[in-house]
């Protein structure tokens, strides 16, 4: 049995909101009985766009990514609707009846990723669906996917068995897999917002020239744990490194000279300059 | 014989038409009229009777019709009667009375469109998608569009993915790698809100007028702003508009009907601000608002009296970087260059793919901007941060370090430039006594000096692309600050010294070069459209031969720059410079307003968007319209927004999806020549009319159409077409029938144009000169006469060779813009020293990345929700200011707080956000609030709309010149909450 999954790089979002301000055009003033009724014209984000800022000047990043129902396997919200409100589809999609969900706010408190949206004029909790009543005319792909410009998201109809291939071999993960909610999005490069980076500038103590092709160690609790080398800059980065406070320490070498930094970083962390 | 029967022939089209549409039925309704068709000498003739929506005709000669169409002789008529038109057999036959028509506007111009809709009504427009939808096409300033529409209304509004029956697409090879682009047309996030700005809920509906404006009384333009408005009738507006058109050319005389409009407009060839609202007013005459160069400032100003290039305004060749940098390139510098935010211009998200094929390629990235801004985000890099304004000062560093350490193409500088020894002599200090180290830089800028080495020497050893500006040569906040006109010089010499041509060293980020069938044509909207202007357009390249028309022509000499409209308005003179791309020494000739024999303006008409949230000290464009100089103001426009709060009447025209027209994505033509560079793939787009105008709103065709009929001047407006012929006629002109019948683009409303063929590509731009070549870069530029060698031999300069102390510089006496390039702070910056101690702050108001520019903004669309644009804080969207974690903290400003930004020329509030993208000491935010809205007295109350140019300096940026500086903005900020807003009502 193919199922949908979508699979969002959030190396390539550049927070462009396309998909953001497609899925308002989709649902704002349209009804789609069965799947969807319209979504109020202002305050909902079926699709929701997070940033996530690393850093200070000059070493700043700053890096994005949509959140959207995640169409669980095992979802959260279908557990306390009643009357059979919230439906599993075959394909996977997650449908909240815009009927039968009426008055059952519950429905929005139970979802652990706060992806349901309480519409207060027609009393029903509302989601993004996947563009279900789309795909079921005929559609090849979401409309978020088809307003990507970097294809930061792509839509898959695959079997299980090959979505969890997939997810091993491109190291996908999904978002707060603890819960056992087996959701169907799943996301590349997820790093780039639940981690932390350490970085710094290696500069000739006496020329005060950048250092270009230094080699630094990264060592914690006594065991290097990366290495890496200067640019042109004099500049290096450690990145996806564990989000909690810890001591690190760096050694830098370049020509036959040498030095050694020490750091406690719990956020990412510019370590400014280092002098050889 | 044979003309009778054609004349009866079209009697039956009317009759078959009216049988099948119920709408022409109801069009034939409108008038009782009798219309005569003959030749002029009544040998021959056929009269028609429309009588309660019936037809009869006959022939024979009516002793009285209400209209009367001759013809000179029956070859003329057979001619002209023919469904397929030469129009410029046409053309020729009216103004050379070949033909006429006699009768009054309101009954020859529905004459007209009877005989066109007979034609017309029957084409089918857009495909049947099912369940009663039908997916229509048309297009906008941020890509091309398929519109499902069911019952009268818009479903929904998504780009394009080709098909199979599409040209294929090219691929470029390079590295080992093949690179091919996706079969899409991208969009931008304004052009996927079109449907929530169409059903915005402040769109004009109906005609209105200022409750105490009354023309034949009491006038009180000092209520414009405050007073409210009452709803009238179309009959009543066009009647009032018209009549003050009439008084005032009698009473004033020329000159006395000023014309102003914004850069852009939705987009269409025929409903164009340079189309069908240049063919109204050259008809009626009005004073020029003339527009300075507001994207191009410093490479108009300044650079291009080094190189050249007047007939794009200062930049440069567009052809052949994707390929140069997919197999050479080494490294990208982006200075002052966000194309993820600008999208170039027009160009969507088409360059965002090539430039992740260039990350792909492990091209190194560097980012020139105080801000981290959204493309330095996407490819990542080093970011180098310089203070606001200093960038002239970093660049005389890198060439100081190239000039010291032999980083420069010293063969390229001896055989293709002048002047480079002055130019070395000033870098090295000899001349001034200051050698532009970098240190000296450093203390400058706030670049490290490291750094700057760092960045030279790899530059220099390396094959660099500059990316300068959005467009890649052209454009960006840089150019637009009091050292505008430095910068973009600083730019055009550093690629002088790299030896630009060589392969892997150009200008551009990706967004231009793609390789195009670059000698299809198809006119940009700057083209002149259904203008027929020849001086004020680019009709004379191509369109004025391609699609002949009648030509129109502004009788009136009198012009007043765009910047100083408003001391035009209340001090009643002004003084300006010319946008001239003819050549680049007519920028240098002043014009003065008033014009010598002319009259001030007397009624100001006001066409288009909200141009108070773009132009700098908005507070006096604000102050402006309240003045009693103006006696009317009149506002041509879809929503209610900006300053149409100022008008008198209001006149609500319909958006692009409400009206018929055709166009090319991301084409300008003009000074904007070759934009469609930017794109993957070029696309001609049929702009349907996918549902009928909302509330009693028309298009500005036929809005400009209906002042026409009160004017007398129905027929010459229309040359007898409706808008869908001119659509037609602007098919057929181009070259787009080689690809499409018209029957199936209508159907299909759009034609993807094949990729040049690979052997036949563009070359690389600029390689002719490298090599010392004629130049052999598909562009008519610049006029022969230009070339001071012979025919393409050479740059635009008066030595042909690239001047590093400009020939033409030298001629004037402009005291901020010297013929050697010398740092000059600017005049409103980290130097003048009072004014910052009180506002320490330096305002960056870039080009807004989610609207485009006004467009989109406001109007309670979909762009409000997005957090980086607008936040809803207590009911009301307040737009957003960047702010470093440093100054929220010494100011106790938390995120999201309400923040005051001000100096001395107005102050705005703004919703703060926090972000360690921005260098400390800056306030980044955008140029282009569509709202303003003053707390209290409107020009001199703070705005809470997010109008942040009420902050910016209108001063030029030299004084020899019209080019606005607006980055070049000292201000201070505060925490702000409503009790502040009573105090300051
Ligand atoms: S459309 Fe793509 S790039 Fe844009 S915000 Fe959404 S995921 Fe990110
Ligand atoms: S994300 Fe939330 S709403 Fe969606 S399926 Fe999972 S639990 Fe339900």
């Amino acid at each position: 049995m193919k199922k949908w999954n979508l699979i969002v790089d959030v190396e390539k979002c550049e927070n462009c909101y396309n998909c953001f301000i497609a899925t308002k055009d989709e649902h704002v003033g349209n009804d789609f009985p069965g799947y969807a009724a319209p979504q109020p014209e202002h305050g909902h984000e079926w699709v929701k766009l997070h940033t996530f800022e690393r850093g200070e000047m000059p070493m700043a990043d700053a890096n994005f990514m949509p959140t959207m129902c995640n169409h669980c396997d095992e979802p959260a919200c279908m557990k306390v609707a009643e009357n059979g409100a919230v439906q599993k589809r075959a394909d996977g999609i997650v449908i909240i009846d815009p009927v039968k969900a009426k008055g059952q706010k519950q429905i929005v408190d139970a979802c652990p990723y706060g992806a349901i949206y309480w519409n207060d004029d027609l009393e029903i909790p509302q989601t993004w669906i996947f563009d279900a009543h789309l795909l079921d005319k005929g559609w090849t792909k979401p409309r978020v996917e088809q307003v990507c410009p970097t294809f930061a998201i792509e839509s898959v109809k695959i079997s299980d068995e090959e979505m969890a291939g997939r997810a091993q071999r491109e190291e996908l993960r999904v978002l707060k897999p603890e819960l056992g909610t087996k959701p169907r999005i799943y996301y590349k490069n997820l790093h780039l917002t639940d981690s932390l980076f350490i970085g710094g500038t290696v500069i000739d103590g006496k020329t005060d020239d950048c250092i270009d092709g230094a080699e630094i160690k990264l060592i914690k609790g006594g065991q290097e744990i990366a290495q890496t080398h200067s640019d042109c800059f004099g500049e290096f980065k450690f990145d996806g490194l564990p989000l909690q406070e810890a001591d690190y320490q760096l050694e830098i070498t370049h020509g036959g000279r040498s030095a050694k930094h020490e750091c406690r970083v719990s956020s990412s962390a510019f370590l400014g300059l280092i002098s050889l | 014989m044979r003309l009778e029967t054609t004349l009866f022939g079209a009697v039956q089209a009317l009759r078959l038409t009216a049988l099948r549409f119920p709408e022409f039925k109801k069009r034939l309704r409108e008038h009782d009229a009798v219309v005569q068709l003959k030749l002029a000498d009544n040998s021959v003739g056929r009269y028609i009777e429309f009588r309660d929506g019936k037809i009869s005709s006959r022939s024979g000669i009516h002793p009285a019709p209400d209209v009367s169409i001759f013809f000179k002789n029956k070859n003329i008529a057979l001619k002209l009667l023919s469904p397929k038109q030469d129009f410029l057999f046409r053309i020729d036959a009216m103004k050379n009375f070949k033909m006429g028509m006699l009768g009054p506007d309101d009954l020859t111009v529905w004459v007209n469109e009877l005989v066109s809709l007979a034609q017309s009504m029957w084409w089918k427009q857009g495909e049947d998608m099912g369940d009663g939808v039908t997916r229509y096409t048309n297009n906008t300033n941020g890509g091309p569009v398929n519109v499902f529409v069911k019952d009268g209304k818009i479903l929904r509004i998504t780009p394009i993915d080709f098909s199979d029956s599409d040209p294929a697409t090219w691929t470029v090879k390079a590295r080992g790698k093949e690179f091919s682009p996706p079969r899409r047309a991208s969009v931008a996030p304004y052009a996927i809100a079109s449907k929530s700005m169409v059903y915005a809920d402040n769109r004009n509906l109906y005609p209105m007028k200022r409750v105490d404006f009354d023309p034949n009384g009491e006038r009180n333009p000092q209520n414009r702003g405050k007073s409210g408005y009452e709803r009238i009738s179309w009959e009543e507006a066009l009647t009032i508009v018209t009549n003050e058109f009439k008084r005032v050319k009698k009473d004033h005389g020329p000159g006395a009907i000023g014309l102003s409009h914004g850069s852009h407009h939705l987009w269409g060839n025929v409903g164009y601000y340079l189309s069908a609202m240049l063919r109204f007013f050259n008809n009626i005459g009005f004073t020029r608002v003339h527009h300075n160069p507001d994207s191009w400032e410093g490479w108009y100003w300044g650079a291009q009296h080094h190189w050249g290039h007047s007939m794009r305004l200062g930049i440069g060749e567009v052809t052949g970087q994707v390929e140069d940098i997919l197999k050479e390139c080494e490294m990208m510098v982006f200075w002052s260059s966000d194309p993820e935010a600008t999208n170039g211009c027009y160009g969507a998200y088409e360059g965002t793919i090539r430039r992740l094929w260039a990350k792909e390629l492990g091209v190194k990235f560097v980012h020139i901007d105080p801000h981290w801004n959204h493309t330095a985000a996407l490819l990542k890099g080093k970011w180098i941060a310089p203070r606001p304004g200093t960038d002239p000062a970093l660049a005389q560093a890198i060439c100081y370090v190239w000039l010291t350490e032999d980083l420069y193409d010293k063969k390229f500088v001896a055989d293709r430039t002048t002047g480079f020894d002055e130019w070395a002599d000033y870098l090295a200090g000899k001349s001034d006594g200051v050698p532009k180290t970098p240190e000296w830089a450093e203390a400058e800028t706030g670049v490290a000096a490291r750094d700057i080495r760092a960045l030279a020497r790899e530059w220099g050893k390396r094959k660099t692309y500059l990316a300068a500006g959005g467009y890649g040569n052209g454009f960006g906040g840089a150019c637009r600050t009091a050292t505008g006109a430095q910068w973009a010089r600083m730019m055009v010499m550093m690629m002088a010294m790299q030896g630009i041509g060589k392969p892997g060293v150009n200008f551009g980020n990706m967004q231009t070069g793609a390789p195009h069938d670059y000698s299809f044509w198809f006119p940009g909207y700057a083209e002149g459209g259904i203008s027929g202007e020849l001086a004020f357009t680019g009709a004379a390249v191509n369109a004025y031969q391609r699609i002949p028309l009648i030509l129109s022509m502004n009788p009136v000499k009198q012009v007043v720059p765009r910047l100083q409209l408003p001391d035009a308005i209340i001090d009643g003179k002004a003084q300006g410079f010319f946008t001239d791309p003819t050549c680049k020494e007519g920028q240098f000739i002043p014009f003065f307003y008033p014009a010598p024999g002319h009259s001030p303006i007397k009624i100001l008409y006001k066409y288009g968007g909200a141009q108070i949230g773009t132009m700098p000290n908005s507070n006096r464009w604000a102050q402006m319209y309240q003045s009693d100089s103006l006696e009317m103001v009149v506002s041509q426009s879809i929503w209610f927004e900006g300053e149409a709060q100022f008008a008198d009447i209001i006149l609500p025209a319909c958006t692009n999806f409400e009206r018929t027209d055709i166009s090319e994505w991301c084409s300008a033509g003009g000074y904007g020549h070759q934009f469609f560079t930017q794109l993957n793939h070029r696309m001609i787009m049929m702009q349907h009319k996918c549902i009928e105008p909302l509330g009693e709103s028309k298009s500005d065709y036929q809005i400009f159409l209906e002042l026409s009929k009160k004017m007398g001047l129905g027929p010459v407006f229309s040359e007898g077409m409706c808008e869908i012929d001119w659509v037609k006629r602007i098919f057929d002109g181009s070259d787009v029938p080689d690809l499409i019948s018209w029957k199936e683009f209508l159907k299909k409303g759009y034609v993807v144009v094949p990729p040049e063929k690979e052997e036949l590509r563009a070359p690389r731009a600029y390689a002719w000169f490298y090599e010392g070549r004629k130049k052999d870069i598909p562009e008519p530029h610049p006029l022969p006469a230009d070339y001071s060698g012979e025919w393409l031999e050479g740059l635009g300069t008066q030595s042909g060779k690239f001047e590093f102390i400009p020939n033409s510089l030298k001629k004037i006496d402009d005291p901020d813009r010297p013929a050697l390039n010398r740092y000059i702070p600017s005049w409103e910056g980290t130097h003048t020293e009072e004014l910052l101690s009180r506002y320490p702050l330096q305002l960056m108001s870039a080009h807004s990345r989610y609207s485009f520019h006004s467009m989109g903004d406001g109007k309670g669309t979909s762009l409000n929700d997005i957090d980086d644009h607008r936040l809803l804080v207590d009911g009301h969207y307040y737009w957003r200011a960047r702010i470093s974690v440093e100054d929220a903290r010494s100011r106790d400003i938390k995120p999201n707080d309400l923040i005051r930004i001000y100096n001395d020329r107005g102050s705005v509030v703004c919703a703060a956000l926090i972000s360690s993208r921005v260098r400390p000491g800056i306030v980044h935010t955008y140029e282009s609030s569509a709202v303003y809205k003053p707390v209290g007295k409107p020009g001199a109350s703070t705005d809470i709309g997010g109008s942040v140019n009420i902050l910016t300096n209108s001063r030029s940026q030299s004084r020899g010149s019209s080019s606005m500086g607006p980055n070049a903005t000292l201000i201070e900020m505060e925490k702000w909450n409503p009790a502040m807003a009573e105090a300051a009502e």
